[in-house]
């Protein structure tokens, strides 16, 4: 779907994107991951035509980017949300919708079917000024997605939503993705990024510092912890307790026959075992350890 | 083009629909209309008359000060060891006029008193009227008789101006009205319209919409149909008040039909053109009607919105640009604007010596400069300028218009999406070498 080749973009005083290569395939939830500041929206950018790179091309559906022959099958919604204050908000969604080549009666009775959805029928005379922030980011929500966009590129999308309109976004995402549309998602929560993303890119300082499938990404990063729930003693094996709490266990093997050894050890011994699983590091903490690790973090502190 | 169409409509359309342009739109010829009405009504209404007791020790002025509609003259002697204070009062008068006796055949001292200050007017009057009878008296005592000297006084030129391309005669004060006001008409739209402009863009950058809109259409389509929306929200509002005008202009003798002569005089007045009021006397009206309508109309409107739109668009651009660049905080606004200010304000000044001296070396580099032309050039225009000047005039605002807005939406592109951090000139200026 979108393929970015050594893409660059300098500023003034720093490489905001510096040689940057991933491939977006068809169809996926794509996580763009990084702390503030790491360059996720100069790509965004570039990747919607508001900016041009420096270096580097971009290939939407394998021919090169071209922002007025694409930008009717982009959505995009940046990160600083952004509405007409005092327009009325039916003209605004409406206004929206046609610069993106919508034709008027197209444009009326998608939304019309959005904000039945949604349940923002009575809105259409209101100003965005009389919403409140979580009703004016399910507007923005909307406005971004009424052209059906192939791509859609949500920059933060669940910033300043609240549980419940948290979920009806993200159904909307995954029922868009399910027919069909690409989804960039760029975010540093890394909770969402593991419920919703197959794929990711890690980027900090405007270069790549992590790529792939969550689940494979997770198996490169494990430490090969396991968590154990016992009735009964481990003295034999203190050598494997990594941190113990009341029946508890974290244990860390080398390889897979030492947990033989011990749970076999609990079956003889007739120990009840509540609970056994593989401790897989949580994005969150890949993140941290990766970013933490990098010069930029250093001089930060 | 299809999506800058789109953009010029909800420019225009989401600033006609405001109450606040309803307001304005009818709110202004109102004011205007009101405060004519003032000028005029208290330039008819007569003030009570100011009293001058006039105490004269040389003997030479006395009976002969006149009085006029505003001060009235009478002569009184101070009792001995009377105190000036007590004169006013005395003589119920307001001003107290004092001549010292003359030494030497010439005059001393000449003082008013007044309880709180002499009015400049007042001193003026007495000043002018004590010069003319001292005056006459100089040329009584060289032998000249009276008849001589009323004749001296009533000898008067009054020197006549033909254009020898119509062989009409002209008139420099009407022209120099009308090109003041139109001069100040485009000075006034190039700061309302463009500060519009610029409130817009300000707007579009702070709501973080303008980030929305460009992923759908080109920075310069944005800035573009932003600035001919606005462009269409002036013809509009002139049109209106154009029609406004007519029908008050029908309406107004019939209610009121004492004002109708007054009118011209008082729209002079306003004009604050002093050397016109005193030629133009009262019964010469009918001849400044004549003069006002011999004027080439079609010439002055075509050129009034050929210049409307070009230092509209010129400025615009620029007012785009510095919208673009301003964060949140309305001071930076006014430093940002500085530049742009200036040479509007520099073109008003031009302005304002170009309606005594239409051909001067600075009238005409006024005219020619595209940052002051659309001022300048429309104060020269009732003089009949040479038709080379003004083509020349029009290619340079057409070019300097573009040029302009070639700089302009390079900075507003950068500008637009800048946030947060305070902008130097010097970055602007390499944000001008983007490709």
């Amino acid at each position: 779907m979108l393929q970015l080749l050594h893409l660059k973009k300098y500023y003034a005083t720093q490489k905001a994107v510096d040689d940057i290569s991933f491939t977006v395939p068809q169809g996926s939830i794509f996580g763009l991951l990084g702390p503030n500041g790491a360059g996720k929206s100069s790509i965004l950018r570039m990747v919607t035509g508001i900016t041009m790179p420096d270096e580097g091309q971009i290939l939407f559906n394998q021919v090169p980017f071209n922002m007025v022959k694409h930008s009717g099958l982009i959505g995009y919604m940046p990160e600083e949300r952004g509405l007409y204050k005092k327009m009325k908000i039916g003209e605004q969604v409406l206004y929206l919708a046609q610069l993106k080549g919508l034709s008027k009666q197209d444009a009326l009775a998608k939304i019309k079917y959005w904000f039945q959805k949604l349940e923002m029928e009575s809105w259409w005379n209101k100003k965005v000024e009389d919403l409140s922030k979580g009703m004016s980011q399910k507007l923005q929500f909307v406005t971004t997605v009424l052209h059906q966009p192939k791509l859609l590129i949500l920059d933060e999308p669940f910033s300043g939503l609240d549980p419940v309109n948290s979920e009806v976004i993200k159904n909307e995402i995954f029922e868009l993705a399910k027919q069909g549309t690409t989804i960039i998602f760029s975010t540093h929560r890394m909770e969402q990024v593991e419920e919703i993303c197959q794929h990711i890119v890690l980027i900090n300082q405007g270069k790549i510092i992590l790529e792939g499938q969550v689940p494979e990404i997770k198996q490169r990063f494990k430490l090969g912890e396991y968590k154990l729930v016992v009735d009964g003693n481990l003295e034999p094996f203190t050598k494997f307790i990594h941190s113990n709490n009341g029946n508890e266990f974290v244990l860390r093997f080398e390889d897979k026959k030492e947990y033989r050894q011990v749970l076999q050890y609990c079956l003889d011994h007739q120990f009840d075992i509540l609970n056994f699983n593989e401790i897989l590091p949580s994005l969150h903490e890949i993140f941290i350890q990766e970013v933490e690790g990098t010069a930029g973090r250093k001089f930060d502190r | 083009m299809n999506k800058i169409l789109l953009i010029i409509k909800r420019e225009y359309l989401s600033r006609v629909k405001k109450k606040s342009f309803l307001i304005t739109t009818l709110l202004i010829p109102l004011l205007t209309s009101g405060l004519i009405s003032t000028v005029i009504y208290f330039a008819s209404t007569t003030e009570q008359k100011q009293l001058i007791s006039v105490y004269d020790e040389s003997g030479v002025f006395t009976q002969k000060i006149k009085g006029n509609s505003s001060f009235q003259i009478q002569y009184v002697n101070l009792g001995l060891d009377e105190k000036i204070d007590t004169v006013l009062s005395r003589t119920n008068a307001d001003i107290f006029l004092h001549i010292y006796p003359f030494k030497n055949n010439q005059p001393d001292s000449f003082i008013l008193y007044k309880n709180g200050g002499v009015s400049l007017i007042a001193k003026e009057y007495i000043n002018d009227e004590l010069t003319n009878i001292f005056q006459v008296k100089q040329m009584q005592d060289a032998g000249i008789n009276k008849l001589q000297i009323d004749s001296i006084h009533k000898s008067t030129i009054l020197v006549k101006s033909y254009n020898l391309d119509n062989h009409q005669e002209t008139s420099s004060e009407i022209a120099s009205v009308i090109g003041y006001v139109m001069g100040f008409l485009i000075y006034i739209i190039i700061f309302i319209y463009g500060a519009g402009v610029m409130r817009g863009v300000m707007e579009e950058k702070t709501n973080r919409i303008a980030e929305v809109i460009i992923s759908s259409v080109r920075p310069f389509e944005l800035m573009m149909g932003k600035i001919i929306g606005i462009a269409f929200v002036g013809l509009t509002q002139f049109s209106l008040w154009f029609i406004l005008l007519l029908l008050f202009k029908v309406a107004l003798p019939l209610f009121i039909p004492s004002l109708q002569p007054a009118m011209p005089m008082a729209m002079a007045g306003m004009a604050n053109v002093h050397d016109t009021m005193q030629v133009i006397s009262q019964s010469e009206n009918a001849k400044m009607y004549a003069t006002i309508m011999g004027q080439n109309w079609g010439l002055i409107i075509g050129c009034f919105l050929f210049y409307f739109l070009g230092g509209y668009f010129l400025y615009a651009a620029m007012f785009a640009a510095v919208g673009s660049l301003v964060n949140e905080d309305p001071q930076e606004a006014q430093q940002l604007t500085l530049p742009i200010t200036m040479p509007i304000i520099f073109g008003f000044i031009i302005m304002a010596s170009t309606v005594k001296d239409p051909n001067s070396s600075l009238a005409l580099f006024g005219s020619m400069f595209p940052l002051t032309s659309p001022i300048v050039m429309l104060a020269r225009i009732p003089y009949d300028v040479p038709t080379w000047q003004i083509i020349v005039s029009m290619a340079l605002l057409v070019l300097g218009f573009l040029l302009m807005t070639w700089l302009s939406a390079k900075i507003y592109r950068t500008g637009i999406l800048m946030y947060g951090k305070k902008v130097t000139w010097k970055e602007v200026i390499k944000w001008l070498k983007y490709h």
